[in-house]
């Protein structure tokens, strides 16, 4: 019964920690303009007035189109350049792991804004000579989300028995980009998952790589469009807040058990027609 | 040496692994490694862990390069061969099936690979998991069968492929005495009926001199002796082979004449050759036999039991000699009044015995 009460405790004391302060954001960004004012949704209304927020691609305006898409380019390079490189640093040479696993969490321990001098001269560079689209900021982020991703995929490698599985598929006549698009990656996919949301999180909710090296992704356009519309500013802050939240929940229930659910349904199916009407492989 | 003939429609191949050399980090795994297999034979390589055995499967089936030597598979010098290109199917020691895939889609998954088509791919799946006893469970997951049922399936995904050789890696030791002994018969059924070249790895004596046509014993990275089981235990080559495969006295005597002389006993010896002096012989429990009638005179070959093990047919007696114990095994029929105290003479059959030098004697369970 204790232990009942202060897991309730606790749960109403976290949720107040976290929904508090979005409440009060919400609150502020539905005031009135005069005292006794009505509450109105307007601040959320004129976010779509903002084309620095929400304007088309272009390397001076951007915002959230640009924050989603370089959420988007940097889980997915993170994935195919980290999953193959643990995959077979695993399998051929475990010795080098744990010097793998502390060069990835290096950036953890460089503050962002040491990481932002180191790569000023490489984004100076890259903007005379190859492009200075604000969609170059995956090779940041790609560095950034680096030890959380790393230590979200090694959790799910450790799970099964990549060399074994790897070399069952190998002696059945697999390559290695069949060994991983086929057997690796579907047994890591919580993993896989798990990677993704903590670098769309992470890219999200970045601002101070994104500010220093001038480029306006969304957090850089909150911050500015603060200085000149408050309510519109808090309106921005709290939606993008809440859809990082939905999206991460919606990420985690995707592939949470489809296939002990195909597995109960064909297991039922066989009870009771003596055969399974389910359909063949997938 | 049996070459099985496939009676499933598919015929063996020779597989031939010349002088392989692999070392590990300044460690030699393999030494200069021969082994050639007959069409449709099942060898089995038996040593004790960090012998070569699983190298030798490995570099067989191309998981692992060679320092030096070939493997030679039909003819064909496979040795830079990569492993999805051998055509070897294998089962491991560790569960290994795709944890994301029904039994049957796991056997289909090799197929898939051989592009065979979707129609002639569920039949062969659907015949090899009736081969193996699983048509009930085609659709189950890994986590939904048993090891003895997951090893099952992994033979059945390893022979759907109709691969040009079997490599078994220890594939029963993760399972329990009656599964494995029950898997381990089903195994040598399958592989003769499918015909397939088949080379089978375990530490376990009992299991390789049950399941295979030849017996490899390995030691030190190098076959020891390789030969027909009843051959290995009853003729052993080495003293090695000798203390390792089945249970051995050790006894101290003497080589004199191309004998030696234990307790008061003249042995033949398996290698007349040998030079004389002081010696330790081998000698096999069961070539040990013993009375407990008459009167029993104090001597070299007169002890106590101290105690007697029941294995089913037959017994182990273990006797006290003063100096030394020794083991014999007798028809239970005779052990059954040989109870602890019982003083008892023992004599000793004339078989060939094997001479290991400079150590010790006692006895060696």
């Amino acid at each position: 019964m204790k232990l009942r009460i202060f897991r309730v405790v606790t749960l109403i004391a976290a949720g107040a920690f976290f929904l508090v302060p979005i409440g009060a954001m919400f609150e502020f960004s539905t005031r009135g303009v005069g005292e006794n004012s009505p509450r109105t949704l307007a601040n959320w209304k004129a976010i779509l007035d903002f084309p620095e927020l929400v304007g088309p691609l272009t390397p001076n305006s951007s915002g959230i189109i640009a924050s989603l898409e370089l959420a988007a380019i940097t889980s997915i390079a993170t994935l195919v350049v980290l999953v193959p490189t643990m995959v077979w640093v695993r399998l051929r040479l475990p010795r080098l792991r744990r010097v793998i696993e502390s060069i990835s969490l290096l950036p953890l321990t460089i503050p962002a804004i040491v990481l932002v001098v180191g790569f000023w001269p490489m984004y100076q560079w890259m903007g005379i000579n190859f492009n200075d689209s604000i969609l170059t900021l995956t090779f940041a982020y790609i560095i950034l989300v680096l030890p959380y991703a790393y230590r979200a995929l090694d959790a799910g490698l450790a799970a099964i028995d990549v060399k074994t599985l790897s070399e069952a598929a190998r002696s059945l006549g697999a390559g290695w980009p069949t060994v991983m698009w086929r057997v690796i990656v579907p047994n890591i996919s919580s993993a896989l998952l798990n990677a993704s949301l903590l670098s769309v999180a992470l890219v999200l909710g970045e601002y101070t790589i994104a500010n220093n090296l001038l480029y306006p992704n969304l957090q850089v356009e909150i911050v500015s469009l603060a200085r000149t519309n408050a309510g519109v500013s808090i309106a921005v802050a709290v939606a993008s807040l809440l859809f990082a939240f939905g999206l991460l929940v919606g990420l985690s229930f995707v592939g949470s058990g489809p296939r002990r659910q195909r597995a109960r349904v064909r297991e039922r199916l066989v009870q009771t027609f003596g055969r399974d009407l389910s359909g063949g492989t997938r | 040496m049996t070459a099985a003939a496939g009676t499933g429609g598919r015929t063996g191949v020779e597989v031939r692994l010349e002088d392989l050399r692999r070392r590990y980090a300044g460690v030699t795994a393999l030494d200069g490694l021969n082994l050639t297999m007959a069409p449709g034979e099942l060898v089995a390589l038996l040593g004790p862990s960090g012998c070569g055995k699983t190298t030798a499967l490995r570099l067989l089936a191309g998981l692992e390069e060679a320092d030096g030597g070939r493997v030679v598979i039909a003819g064909e010098d496979v040795t830079n061969v990569p492993a999805n290109k051998r055509e070897i199917g294998m089962v491991f020691q560790a569960y290994s099936l795709f944890p994301h895939m029904t039994a049957m889609q796991n056997v289909e998954f090799g197929m898939q690979l051989h592009d065979v088509g979707a129609a002639e791919r569920r039949k062969r799946a659907g015949d090899m998991l009736e081969l193996v006893g699983l048509s009930a469970h085609v659709h189950k997951y890994a986590n939904q069968l048993s090891g003895g049922q997951q090893q099952r399936v992994a033979l059945a995904r390893a022979l759907a492929i109709e691969p040009k050789v079997l490599l078994l890696d220890e594939p029963l030791s993760a399972l329990d005495a009656r599964v494995r002994a029950r898997l381990r018969d089903e195994i040598r059924r399958v592989q003769l009926e499918v015909g397939t070249t088949t080379l089978f790895v375990t530490h376990d004596q009992e299991e390789a001199l049950a399941i295979a046509d030849r017996v490899g014993v390995m030691n030190a990275g190098r076959i020891e002796q390789l030969g027909p089981p009843t051959t290995i235990y009853s003729r052993p080559a080495t003293p090695f082979v000798a203390e390792f495969v089945g249970l051995t006295n050790r006894l101290a005597g003497t080589v004199k004449g191309g004998e030696v002389e234990v307790r008061g006993t003249r042995l033949p010896l398996v290698k007349p050759d040998t030079a004389d002096g002081p010696a330790i012989a081998l000698v096999r429990p069961e070539a040990v036999t013993m009375a407990a009638d008459g009167d029993i005179i104090p001597g070299p070959m007169v002890g106590t039991v101290i105690a007697t093990v029941f294995l089913g047919a037959t017994s182990r007696v273990t006797v006290d000699l003063g100096d030394i114990t020794v083991l014999a095994q007798l028809p239970t029929s005779d052990a059954t009044s040989l109870t602890a105290g019982t003083r008892v003479r023992l004599a000793m059959r004339r078989d060939p015995v094997l001479i290991a030098r400079d150590e010790k004697a006692s006895t060696e369970a």
